[in-house]
């Protein structure tokens, strides 16, 4: 480790005040932080510095994301070999597939992501900052298989440069990045974010192939011929990563035993989406309405949604009664929009989105509410004193 | 009116002494809505309709000259008739004056370029209730001779003309790939073997241009471009 370290203090050498390139410095410091804890210290305010910071707390949620990654991975040759040929599909084969398909999306992302913020954070004298670890790999892994390249490229830029840059960097975001590029992507190339083609890869090469989702067969009035099981397990097809609730849910369990991320959004929002269902079921008009409660909480990005994208800390409320009363309010508008919108099939990203906008309003009144009650309580003690 | 432009120079002088047609100040009028005082940009005025035309060029195009014939004339004639105006009553006489001439500019379009009046449908009609002309009829108009107005009004037309027609230009050539309705970017036939230009590598128009919400993010973007590259427009806190 020491080798490690002294190549680093060498390596940081020319970065470093007065130096030729001190201007660069965020690169290597970048680099610095994300092997070593930074050695600064708090110039005020509590000077307890914790080991786990942004970085650390970034990694685990990548971490988190990695088994539903390889599963979508392994997904995306399973649904073009399996429509191709038919029958069962070696795992391998199926996976160095899904690789060559997965991950340029992966490179394209990171590549264009960083490279935006780097030119930032030079521009405005600060270090890189970690968020986009995490954003970086949720983006591929809401995108269909099948969109160019360039089309994920440009929603990245968009969602980096408009959705965190222009308010100031990570951290002051009212938006989650990664669902404002998949949001940009769906508006402004509708034809490959939705349909029956873009969910398989190479979909268009193979005759005959049914290759739409679960809710797009619901919207369009089709039947659904995959079991119970399929939507579980993730043998769907769905945006890449999102399919498997399973190895989603393994990634909650990490998320919430290392305190990342806020169990009471992931229940609010599933007890939002199941009131919700239970209601359409109730009404069942159409053969979305009556699609049971319990699967419209495993089909779509629903549990992707809510256990990763829900959860942001920066994007989502911040007080604990806060946090309850957006997590209901997103599982209840994520089922809303699918349901009530058909040319919508996937509403968790707008209903997200959405709550996005409304979280500090529910926390200015979260805080108000328990302002009043303490005086309340104040007055009603000097009352009995008096 | 934001306070920056009351603060501005331009308002504090009202003197009536002879100058040459085109003095410093004069010229002043005509720039500085083009950039440190745009009535978009900066006074974020008349942003519904740079939302709502800002499709294509040509309708662009064609308000901006809508807006600075009524900004320009109404100017000059309520500078006439300043002094003959009782201030209570000041709002409405402005009012006949702008609506006459807006009438007339709809006229106009419908007479002599009647598919852009169609296209413009009552956006022409809502100059009238464009913040900047009565922003402009008040802060300056009213204590201004008429020569002065003229000038201030071709300029605050032409700093709204200037950012709708970036704005258009941006818009009709990502969204639609097209410029003044020429397809610049190629042609885009059924399959990638029909299309021509940057269609054949792949390329695709950018539906979400079309929407008004990439209007007000494309004004938001100028504006912090603007406020970038001239850092006196930036607030003090």
């Amino acid at each position: 480790m020491k080798f490690l370290r002294n190549k680093i203090d060498q390596l940081k050498k020319p970065f470093g005040k007065g130096e030729k390139w001190e201007k660069f410095a965020p690169a290597i410091n970048a680099l610095d932080t994300f092997l070593y804890v930074p050695n600064h210290t708090t110039k005020k305010g509590a000077h307890i510095r914790d080991a786990v910071d942004l970085k650390r707390t970034m990694i685990t949620v990548v971490l988190a994301l990695v088994p539903a990654l390889i599963y979508g991975i392994y997904n995306t040759g399973y649904q073009y070999l399996h429509q191709l040929n038919g029958g069962d599909v070696a795992f391998m084969e199926a996976f160095t597939h899904g690789l060559w398909k997965v991950l340029p999306m992966i490179v394209v992302s990171y590549a264009v992501g960083l490279t935006i913020e780097f030119i930032f954070a030079v521009y405005r004298g600060h270090e890189v900052n970690e968020g986009f670890l995490v954003t970086g790999l949720l983006v591929p892994m809401i995108m269909p298989v099948d969109i160019p390249l360039w089309m994920i490229g440009v929603s990245v830029a968009f969602a980096v440069l408009i959705g965190k840059e222009a308010f100031g960097g990570t951290g002051m975001n009212i938006l989650n990045p990664a669902l404002l590029a998949r949001a940009f992507a769906f508006f402004a190339y509708p034809t490959y974010m939705s349909g029956n083609k873009v969910w398989v890869s190479e979909a268009t090469n193979v005759d005959a192939v049914s290759g739409e989702t679960i809710l797009g067969s619901l919207a369009a009035g089709h039947d659904v011929h995959f079991s119970m099981f399929d939507m579980f397990s993730g043998a769907i097809p769905g945006s890449v990563g999102e399919t498997s609730t399973l190895l989603i849910l393994v990634g909650a369990a990490m998320l919430i035993f290392t305190g990342v991320g806020s169990w009471r959004i992931m229940l609010g929002g599933i007890i939002g989406g199941s009131i919700m269902g239970l209601l359409f079921n109730a009404w069942s008009a159409n053969d979305l309405m009556s699609f049971p409660w319990y699967q419209h909480l495993l089909v779509g990005g629903f549990a992707f949604g809510i256990v990763f994208m829900a959860t942001d800390p920066v994007s989502a409320a911040q007080t604990t009664k806060g946090k309850w009363i957006y997590g209901i309010l997103v599982g209840f508008f994520c089922i809303m929009i699918r349901v009530f919108n058909p040319a919508y099939p996937e509403g968790v990203m707008l209903g997200i989105l959405l709550m996005n906008v409304f979280a500090p309003t529910i926390d200015h009144y979260v805080v108000e509410a328990n302002i009043k009650r303490r005086k309340k309580r104040l007055a009603a003690s000097k009352l009995k004193t008096a | 009116m934001s306070k920056k432009a009351e603060k501005s120079p331009i308002f504090l002088f009202v003197s009536e002494e002879k100058e040459p047609l085109f003095s410093k100040q004069n010229r002043q009028l005509v720039s500085d809505p083009l950039n440190d005082n745009n009535p978009i940009t900066v006074q974020v005025l008349g942003i519904c309709s740079a939302l709502a035309i800002t499709v294509q060029l040509k309708p662009a195009v064609v308000m901006t000259l809508a807006v600075m014939a009524v900004l320009a004339f109404s100017n000059v004639i309520v500078s006439l008739i300043r002094n003959l105006i009782p201030s209570r009553i000041r709002i409405i006489v402005q009012l006949v004056v702008v609506a006459s001439l807006v009438i007339l500019v709809d006229q106009v379009l419908k007479a002599f370029a009647y598919d852009v009046s169609k296209q413009l449908s009552v956006f022409v009609g809502l100059i009238i209730t464009n913040c900047i002309v009565m922003g402009r009829l008040e802060a300056f108009a009213l204590g201004n001779g008429p020569w002065k107005s003229f000038l201030d009004g071709i300029g605050n037309a032409a700093g709204y003309g200037l950012i709708l027609i970036v704005v258009a230009f941006f818009r009709e050539l990502l969204g639609s790939g097209k410029l003044f309705g020429l397809e610049v970017l190629g042609h885009k036939g059924v399959t990638l073997a029909e299309s021509t230009g940057l269609y054949a590598l792949g390329y695709e128009n950018n539906g979400f241009m079309l929407f008004p919400p990439m209007a007000l993010l494309t004004v938001g973007i100028l504006i912090w471009i603007q406020r970038s590259r001239n850092r006196k427009l930036i607030e003090k806190e």
